[in-house]
């Protein structure tokens, strides 16, 4: 299983945000430059905020340390996968 | 660009109201709240203006309201208050009010004189008809001790008692007086009465049971009935002086018992029929103050508007002919057309034949701001407004600080537990904004009223980035399934049982590639070592939204430069301030999402960032060893960058200045010489009214010499010294001061946890039926500290940083804020204004 369907799945939503629903705000909307603008932010903040911790994930370079009790009871409560 | 991106394009204009239309109209654009007007005549002191008069009758006529009003509100009667606002009365009207409101504080102060009058006499009465009730018990107690002094007695005081009985059954020698004096002076009284007396009197008190009313004040008093027997005339001077320095009342009491009682039930009628009198004079006033209830409300504001009007009027100046008021005004070129119309209504309500002139005119002079807000963004406006407002059509940050405001605010408060609270209080607020606008709760209530959209706003970014950090009151879920897995073979039950630590290996339980979809993984969650790595993740998160929203402030100072059409800027500020943060900045950034996409656990070397940041300077140029190399061309490139940066500083510095003194002497050079403008000729204002006013040309005269700029090169070079420091140690401290939204969100996460651990926890791991009251006790508290620390007390802190983020590191690189407020004359401003 790649990362990759994630990374396309959630970027394409947030592009979808920032750079489709901005120009489905009625025209006739007053505060259409407004609304626009603030979609359009709103989009680049999330996404961007979502990927810095995806990529900060994406090769890890130490792995978690865990305590063998709770280890023990996750290995029960989430099961085995080897890979 | 639609609205509040820049202020309204904003027009001076000169008004020209016919003598007897200007009330109506200015009345009309009182309603209307569009303009607003300049003081014409500020040399003139206000005692000295044309409508001097009015507005002090509109003060009396105030006055005599908050009597009436405090009156009403004393005998607690409800005022009517239908919430409709009357129009401006008509300037003749004015004086029917006067006359209404004259007759009414007249009648209001008869019927008070009275009424304490009546008050008086009877508290005089209830006073007297106490003193023979009680003294009517001493007296009983002197016969009765009477009886008992042949007997022998220990006690002093009975015997004294008795003798003086004696004294004054036999021979009538002792004398005696009887008054009311307050409970709190007694003491001091008895006091000195002993000691003025050397001891030579007899004092009884007792104490009036019910609490009687102050006459003048209406308070509740409680007060003493005392008796004093003493011998001698000399002793009842005294004493009466006495009494008169501690403000007690004395009352005649007859001697003997038979006229003690006839006087009794004189007093008894009297004040019978007194209450019968107090009762009707009692109801006459609450007719009166009810009549006038019905209608305060409404008196009050048409008070209040026509004093706001004659206010207005007084800075208009007057004609040559005295037909005509002049008047200048600020407003928004949109709104000249209802302006216009307003105008119209004023003058047709007036009956004027001579319709109102409204020319627009041109000025050098720089216009107020006016940003036309909404409820949804009045609060973001004045959160940048609490800044400086801004200069007249800058760029406006309100628009984009209603996204990064809360977005930045929840980078900090990330928690979605905490963030659905605040969220479902903003959602609240906003609902019933209708039913809590109209509760008056104080500065604080309105303060947070006034950010309802903010703190609605700040919780739906809190729930987002608490999704994204995986925080729910400091839990994590697991909606898509860890990413890390315990495989048999790495991770055998006898290798979990041997070993008490555990740290799983990126090679053998993760995937690279594969991270967890939305946010962090749940399995950092119960690490130990979770903040080893949230801190490096957060602290380089905090970097990089820092660094892009500075991208966007000087992006922003581009569009300043290209609407005021200041190219200089351009090409000598905007162009090296990108070069500067992109080359070490924006560098930075994509040396860590490089790092993050190229290196793994299988890398050879895992070189760090803020060591080849540093190198970066300090080896300029050396040869990069193989284990702290990032990419192939980083030896190359490194110097390259470094050196563009460099070059920006005096790009900066110098271009600008030397630039504007070529072109300031390449003019001197065409002109020949100077013409200097004469600014000392017309600068007399315009005193009196009776003064031909030239009011147009008075103006012009003032403005002009505000366009000879003299040139002077050491200021405009301090001047970009300054910009190019604070731009170059800016973008550096300012960086760093972006890793507070790193320190607030570890501080907002450890806190939650702490609380869980600490508290929740405890409730959780008792055992048996004690657990379940256990538990039900420390989720209160832990609920209760949720919402005093987390959501309060955090709230505040978060709120408070990302204010400053917005304030500092983000403004300062596009933003002046040095303008002037728009204060459009309007009743409704007036009204509140007066509220608060």
């Amino acid at each position: 299983m790649s990362g990759l369907p994630a990374f396309l799945g959630i970027t394409f939503s947030w592009l979808f945000i920032g750079a489709v629903v901005p120009f489905l705000i009625p025209k006739a909307n007053t505060n259409r430059g407004l609304i626009q603008t603030c979609v359009v932010i709103a989009a680049f903040c999330g996404w961007m905020f979502w990927l810095i911790v995806f990529l900060a994930q994406l090769n890890p370079l130490i792995g978690p340390e865990l305590n063998n009790h709770t280890l023990h009871i996750m290995i029960q409560q989430w099961g085995r996968r080897d890979g | 660009m639609g609205s509040l991106f820049r202020s309204e394009a904003m027009t001076l204009c000169q008004l020209f109201l016919q003598s007897e239309a200007a009330y109506a109209c200015v009345s009309e654009l009182g309603e209307l709240g569009l303009v607003q007007f300049r003081d014409l005549n500020p040399d003139v002191n206000i005692f000295q203006r044309k409508f001097v008069n009015e507005v002090r009758r509109c003060e009396e006529m105030e006055r005599k309201l908050r009597f009436v009003y405090k009156e009403i509100e004393r005998a607690s009667i409800p005022m009517v208050d239908t919430g409709d606002i009357p129009d401006a009365p008509p300037p003749r009207e004015m004086i029917d009010l006067e006359s209404t409101f004259e007759q009414l504080e007249n009648e209001m102060k008869e019927i008070n004189s009275n009424q304490e009058a009546l008050n008086k006499n009877f508290l005089e009465l209830t006073e007297l008809k106490f003193i023979l009730r009680k003294t009517q018990t001493f007296f009983d107690e002197v016969e009765n001790n009477q009886i008992t002094a042949d007997q022998p007695n220990n006690d002093d005081q009975q015997a004294l008692l008795a003798e003086e009985g004696k004294t004054i059954q036999a021979a009538k020698r002792l004398s005696f007086v009887t008054g009311v004096i307050q409970r709190e002076s007694l003491p001091g009284f008895e006091r000195l009465l002993w000691r003025a007396c050397r001891g030579n009197v007899f004092l009884r008190t007792a104490e009036i049971e019910t609490p009687l009313e102050d006459p003048r004040t209406g308070d509740s008093i409680i007060k003493c009935v005392f008796i004093i027997f003493f011998q001698g005339e000399q002793l009842r001077l005294r004493i009466k002086k006495i009494c008169e320095g501690f403000k007690a009342t004395l009352y005649p009491c007859p001697e003997n018992a038979a006229e003690r009682r006839e006087m009794a039930i004189g007093v008894m009628t009297r004040i019978e029929d007194l209450q019968v009198v107090l009762n009707q004079t009692k109801e006459h006033r609450n007719t009166v103050l009810g009549a006038a209830a019905k209608n305060i409300n409404p008196w009050i504001i048409k008070v209040k508007k026509i004093k706001g009007i004659y206010h207005a009027l007084n800075m208009f100046n007057l004609d040559v002919t005295h037909k005509c008021l002049i008047a200048e005004c600020w407003c928004a070129v949109d709104d000249l057309d209802r302006i216009h119309q307003a105008l119209k209504r004023g003058s047709e309500k007036s009956g004027s034949t001579v319709p109102s002139i409204l020319n627009r005119m041109e000025t050098k002079e720089s216009p107020p701001t006016y940003n036309i807000t909404n409820k949804f963004t009045n609060g973001f406006q004045n959160i940048v407004d609490a800044y400086g407002v801004a200069d007249y059509q800058e760029v406006n940050p309100a628009p984009f600080a209603i996204v990064t405001f809360p977005f930045l605010f929840g980078v900090m408060f990330g928690d979605s537990g905490h963030g659905t609270l605040m969220f479902l209080f903003g959602l609240y607020l906003v609902l019933k904004e209708k039913s809590i606008a109209k509760i008056k709760g104080g500065e604080m209530v309105d303060t947070v009223f006034g950010g309802r959209y903010i703190i609605l706003l700040m919780g739906i970014c809190a729930i987002y980035t608490g999704t994204i950090y995986n925080d729910w009151f400091s839990r994590s879920l697991n909606i898509f399934g860890s990413q890390w897995y315990f495989s048999n073979v790495t991770l055998s039950d006898e290798f979990v049982r041997t070993h008490s630590d555990i740290q799983l290996n990126p090679k053998t339980a993760f995937h690279n590639q594969t991270p967890y979809p939305v946010g962090l993984d749940p399995i950092w969650q119960l690490a130990v070592n979770k903040l080893t790595f949230t801190n490096s993740f957060k602290m380089k998160m905090s970097v990089i939204l820092g660094i892009f929203q500075m991208s966007f402030g000087v992006v922003l100072s581009l569009l300043n430069h290209l609407y005021f059409k200041r190219t200089v800027n351009i090409y000598c500020e905007f162009i090296p301030e990108v070069i500067f943060l992109g080359c070490i900045f924006g560098y930075m950034i994509g040396l860590i999402f490089f790092k993050w996409l190229a290196f793994t656990c299988y890398s050879e070397f895992q070189p760090s960032i803020l060591l080849a940041m540093i190198d970066m300077f300090l080896n300029f140029g050396a040869t990069i060893p193989k284990d702290s190399l990032l990419y192939a061309g980083q030896g190359v490139l490194q110097p390259i960058l470094v050196a563009l940066a460099v070059v920006a500083v005096p790009w900066m510095l110098l271009v600008k200045p030397l630039y504007l003194r070529r072109e300031h002497q390449k003019a001197m050079a065409a002109k020949g010489s100077t013409v200097r403008y004469d600014t000392t000729s017309e600068t007399a204002p315009i005193v009196k009214s009776e003064e031909p006013p030239e009011g147009v040309e008075h103006n012009e005269q003032k403005e002009e010499p505000e366009e000879e700029e003299e040139f002077d090169f050491g200021e405009i070079f301090v001047h970009q010294a300054i910009h190019t420091i604070e731009y170059c140690l800016g973008c550096i401290s300012n960086t760093a001061s972006y890793l507070r939204l790193w320190a607030l969100s570890l501080a907002h996460a450890e806190l939650s946890e702490v609380l869980w651990v600490m508290v929740l926890k405890i409730g959780f791991s008792t055992n048996g039926y004690a657990g379940f009251v256990v538990t039900w006790f420390m989720f209160g508290g832990w609920a209760a500290l949720t919402i005093a620390i987390l959501l309060i007390m955090e709230g505040l802190s978060a709120f408070l940083h990302a204010l400053r983020l917005h304030w500092v590191e983000f403004q300062n690189k596009f933003y002046d804020g040095q303008g002037m407020p728009f204060q459009p004359f309007s009743f409704v401003r007036i009204m509140k204004a007066e509220e608060e």
